[in-house]
């Protein structure tokens, strides 16, 4: 048993009851084949002729489930999660590279890399020193609740800590999918248009704070960053903005300030749920 | 994006349905979609051709049920149903407090 969510050991062809979220191209289970899991209905005599039969199954109760219990975890742990959201290019993982030079100095820090291949970026972030695990989606376009568990399974994760998320470069599917995490970061770079947030609106309505990354580069591109904050604040209004360049450190001071805030505000939060159900 | 992932789960259901509840082909399933849920229906369908094959459920016909969201505005009382996500109130420019919108849920199928 993997202890994540007793889906049997690596190779083990066992019966169970999750085969959804294997069937959506997670590679964390190397050579996990869960062909053959679907037994073929054999017709049984006596139960023909057509019938309608209610389901009322919500196709992302799985993965909400999946997210519940890692969010639990998280918080029964102290583990303060981020989910780093945005496009190809956008600059996330020299975000993250500088984030955790200054984070480790502040307490313990993991991350989990979503990729559709290869593992570049997890070396990225393992030059540093951090405990990383790279999770490759395949054909997956996004990062889901169930792959980030067993992520989370096989990294050294210590308590009162925090986990970066880094999903998959896309500024669509991942709105969708829970993982469980406390607060939602998308990045945006001024190389790209500063429409994207109404383009792309449930990206931005799903985060709570945007970062505008590569502002060195603002002399040089057309990026009209007041229209831009407009149009973020328009989809969603309790959404804090934040401006950084990752590779020349402007506004790390900031980004380091508000992640610090954040933590204090859910470890508290945390404190307090505690606090009512132990009572 | 992720209509094809999100057909695969919805063919996942079906064949453990049919395993659990006895039948062995599927004519057609009623799917309940958000119009904020971010799924765009031509993809669902093409997904669903395509995911279906080799299953209970090949040729069958997949019905789209479109579920509207129901927002109010927190200022100024405004109330409507939308069928396409905005972020401020239209009327006072307040937060808006929306629900439903989000669902993907099968409702129920038609099998033999």
């Amino acid at each position: 048993m993997c202890g994540v969510c007793g889906c049997g050991d690596l190779g083990h062809e066992q019966e169970h009851e999750h085969e959804l979220h294997h069937r959506q191209g997670q590679e964390v289970h190397a050579g996990h084949d869960h062909a053959g899991h679907f037994p073929r209905f054999s017709h049984a005599p006596g139960l023909s002729g057509r019938r309608m039969v209610q389901i009322e199954q919500d196709l992302f109760a799985l993965n909400q489930r999946y997210a519940d219990r890692n969010r639990q975890s998280f918080e029964e742990r102290r583990i303060f999660t981020l989910n780093l959201m945005s496009s190809p290019g956008s600059g996330k993982t020299t975000l993250l590279v500088r984030t955790l030079e200054a984070a480790r100095a502040a307490g313990l820090v993991a991350v989990i890399e979503g990729d559709q291949q290869t593992d570049r970026d997890a070396r990225r972030i393992g030059e540093t020193g951090v405990p990383v695990r790279q999770i490759n989606t395949g054909r997956g376009c996004h990062l889901d609740a169930h792959g980030v568990a067993h992520a989370c399974a096989e990294l050294p994760l210590a308590g009162d800590s925090t986990l970066f998320i880094e999903n998959v470069g896309n500024l669509v599917c991942p709105a969708g999918f829970d993982l469980g995490e406390a607060r939602r970061v998308v990045i945006l770079s001024v190389t790209e248009g500063e429409d994207k947030p109404l383009k792309y609106p449930d990206m931005f309505r799903a985060a709570d704070v945007m970062i505008l990354n590569k502002i060195d580069l603002l002399p040089y591109v057309r990026f009209d960053v007041d229209a831009c904050r407009t149009h973020a604040r328009s989809v969603n209004p309790r959404l804090a903005m934040l401006s950084v360049s990752a590779t020349q450190g402007d506004g790390m001071a900031q980004w380091l300030a508000w992640l610090a805030a954040e933590r204090a505000q859910w470890v508290r939060g945390q404190g307090s749920v505690a606090a009512v159900t132990g009572g | 994006m992720h209509e094809m992932a999100l057909c695969e789960s919805l063919v996942a259901i079906i064949e453990s349905e049919a395993a659990a509840g006895g039948f062995h082909r599927v004519h057609s399933v009623r799917l309940e979609v958000g119009l904020l849920a971010g799924v765009e229906r031509d993809a669902l369908q093409f997904g669903f051709q395509v995911v279906t094959r080799g299953t209970v459920a090949e040729g069958a016909l997949l019905q789209i049920l479109p579920a509207v969201a129901q927002a109010h505005c927190l200022s100024c009382g405004w109330r409507q149903t939308l069928s396409r996500p905005i972020g401020l109130c239209p009327s006072c420019d307040g937060p808006l407090s929306v629900t439903g919108g989000r669902e993907l849920r099968i409702k129920e199928m038609e099998v033999e």
